[in-house]
């Protein structure tokens, strides 16, 4: 009688599922914004830190232990910049994961390649520029898919970002200041297909 | 009755020859008659092997991708390279790969298509540059009204391997003169890496072949004690007998060599000398090159010993005698009247110390530094294309050990000066380093600061 009473309950549960599944509510996700503003701030420490840790300290504005440079490869005693730093980070992101990208650009950007190029990039950059402290969040579509696009403000957080952007030969800027925003960090993440 | 022997032929011919095919489309490693189009100089060697590259019946991009990676990954890691598939994944660059999807690499090197496929195997236009990079006169002015498809052909820029080619790498090495008074060609760390590696091998007993007196024997013997195993005293059993109880083996294979020499056997495998090896093909034979050889060389094997005679393992005799033995080009048999050649006689002749003295394999198979559990050591690079196509990739290996930086690009664009095996001076210039210089020295560009941060 016992198992009988089981095997019913199991079979109408198992029914009801298959009958009522599409109606249930869908999962709840972490939303895009969350989700976003999250993967910045794991961004922004580990940026920090390398910057001020590493680059600050044993740097020329340090104890002079260790060189940045772009080609550092090419250089005995030196270490990435730390805009090639969070590049390299990107780029091993893209080789596990697609669920989101992210990129650093500027305004003023000392690689043209890193200047907006979508709407979006650009009323994002000038957004947080204008808007010290503010994050921005819109929606763009590039290609077949339509992602949650956020912007963030990248701050000088130290000597280093600053000496070296207004000394670089290809920095549109040479008037940069600590805590001011030189450029913003884009993260992408894909919204799913309607 | 008749009129159904024609048709019991045919349905017999049909059935004989679909089992042949079918035969060597499934059974057989090579398929010469499923290929659809000649490939390129970079792969004609293993074309016949299918799933070489089509690892899986009807693969689709990302599986061919894979081959590629699985062959030329590390090769293009090491090289820096400039437009890694990474630089496309942003999707920000949507529209450029709706044009060209440079995260693939048939994007740019699709095979079995002989009539577009230009040099280094690119099947895109020659102005491919311009998908990305047509606005770059408004960055670099001295750029504006230079050709479409000079980018890559001029001596300027590469697409992967631009180690010798960027602008700072130029201006830290301006004004460098013709001929450099260095200490000229790096020495191999080899001893010092086999002590690392903590490498053990069966030393010489003598009482295991005292009593062996065929003269070939003999012969061999003294090769091997003149040659470098014979000097760190590495005995005939290791290659000839390198597992307990296995039978004495008369000509070991590459893999023997291997055991102990992985690295060169990895970079030999990985061109075009060792290719078919890699693919389990029998090895490559003169023969079969696209390139002029030597008919008495014509089938030749390409193993290890075709260049190290396998006692004595004279790497002079590597380095020339076994290069000139088989290639059969302009360039080749130019190189005995070249001024590198020169050198390489008074080293010979005891006039000259090796690491001032120029062979083939100075160029082509360089000894190149790189890092080793944390150590700077020298090996040589056995892969012989690696330096190649685009040529540039050797200025930094073999050219500026002795020659200034300008003069080792202007000489490798000059296909003149190749044909000659560089037998007199560059008959162009490449300005790549004086557009350097002008940049930051001139104030061409308004925008730009000085190499003091100042702005003109």
């Amino acid at each position: 009688m016992k198992t009988k009473l089981i095997t019913s309950v199991v079979a109408a549960a198992a029914l009801l599922t298959g009958c009522g599944g599409s109606d249930e509510p869908q999962q709840a996700g972490i939303e895009p914004k969350v989700f976003a503003d999250s993967l910045f701030a794991v961004m922004k420490s580990d940026r920090t830190n390398y910057t001020k840790l590493i680059i600050q300290r044993l740097g020329p504005n340090g104890v002079g232990a260790i060189q940045p440079l772009e080609h550092w490869e090419d250089t005995d005693n030196s270490a990435p910049l730390p805009a090639q730093m969070f590049r390299y980070g990107a780029e091993g992101v893209t080789e596990m994961t697609d669920s989101f990208t992210y990129s650093l650009q500027s305004l003023w950007p000392v690689n043209k390649q890193n200047a907006p190029k979508t709407d979006v990039e650009i009323e994002g950059l000038k957004y947080i520029a204008d808007n010290p402290g503010e994050n921005f969040y819109g929606e763009e579509t590039l290609g077949d898919t339509t992602y949650f696009t956020a912007v963030y403000p990248d701050v000088a957080v130290s000597p280093a970002c600053t000496t070296c952007h207004n000394a670089h030969r290809d920095s549109p800027r040479d008037d940069f200041k600590i805590g001011e925003v030189m450029g913003g960090v884009v993260i992408r993440l894909p919204l799913p297909k309607s | 009755m008749r009129n159904r022997l024609p048709w019991i032929l045919w349905l017999l011919l049909s059935l004989l020859l679909a089992g042949a095919l079918g035969f060597e489309l499934f059974a057989q490693p090579q398929k010469p008659h499923f290929l659809p189009g000649q490939t390129s100089v970079g792969h004609f060697q293993i074309e016949l092997t299918c799933n070489a590259c089509h690892s899986e019946s009807f693969a689709d991009r990302e599986t061919i991708q894979q081959s590629c990676v699985g062959c030329h990954g590390e090769e293009l890691k090491a090289a820096r390279d400039s437009h890694p598939k990474s630089k496309f994944t942003d999707p920000r660059n949507a529209n450029r790969l709706s044009e060209i999807d440079a995260r693939y690499c048939v994007a740019c090197h699709t095979e079995h298509n002989p009539e577009i496929t230009l040099p280094m195997g690119l099947t895109q236009p020659a102005d491919f540059c311009l998908t990305c990079h047509e606005d770059i006169a408004e960055d670099r002015p001295s750029h504006a009204g230079m050709a479409f498809d000079t980018c890559a052909s001029s001596g300027c820029h590469n697409y992967h391997d631009n180690q010798a080619l960027y602008e700072d790498f130029l201006l830290d090495h301006a004004g460098e003169p013709d001929m450099k008074l260095g200490s000229g060609l790096p020495q191999s760390s080899l001893p010092e890496l086999m002590a690392m590696s903590g490498q053990a091998w069966d030393t010489f007993s003598p009482t295991r072949v005292a009593e062996v007196t065929e003269p070939d024997w003999q012969q061999a013997h003294q090769e091997w004690l003149s040659g470098a195993h014979g000097r760190a005293d590495v005995g005939c059993r290791n290659c000839h007998q390198p597992e307990p109880g296995q039978a004495w083996e008369q000509q070991p294979d590459t893999a023997v060599c291997g055991a102990c020499h992985q690295r060169e056997q990895d970079g030999f495998r990985a061109g075009k000398h060792g290719m078919r090896l890699a693919q389990g093909l029998p090895a490559m034979t003169p023969e079969l090159a696209r390139q002029p050889m030597k008919t008495e060389a014509s089938h030749q094997s390409l193993t290890c010993n075709s260049c190290h005679a396998p006692h004595d393992q004279d790497t002079k005799a590597a380095a020339v005698e076994a290069c000139v033995g088989c290639h059969d080009d302009e360039h080749t048999r130019a190189f005995e009247d070249s001024p590198h050649h020169a050198t390489w006689m008074e080293f010979l002749d005891g006039n000259r110390p090796r690491e001032l003295a120029v062979s083939c394999a100075t160029c082509h198979l360089p000894r190149v530094e790189t890092e080793h559990f944390g150590q700077q050591v020298v090996v040589v690079e056995h892969n012989q294309n690696a330096t190649l196509r685009p040529n540039e990739k050797m200025i930094r290996t073999s050219c500026m050990n002795c020659h200034g930086l300008a003069f080792s690009i202007d000489a490798l664009a000059s296909p003149e000066l190749i044909r000659s095996n560089f037998h007199g001076k560059p008959d162009s210039h490449i300005t790549s380093i004086d557009m350097a210089l002008d940049r930051i020295n001139t104030g061409s560009n308004p925008d730009l600061k000085n190499q003091n941060g100042e702005r003109p």
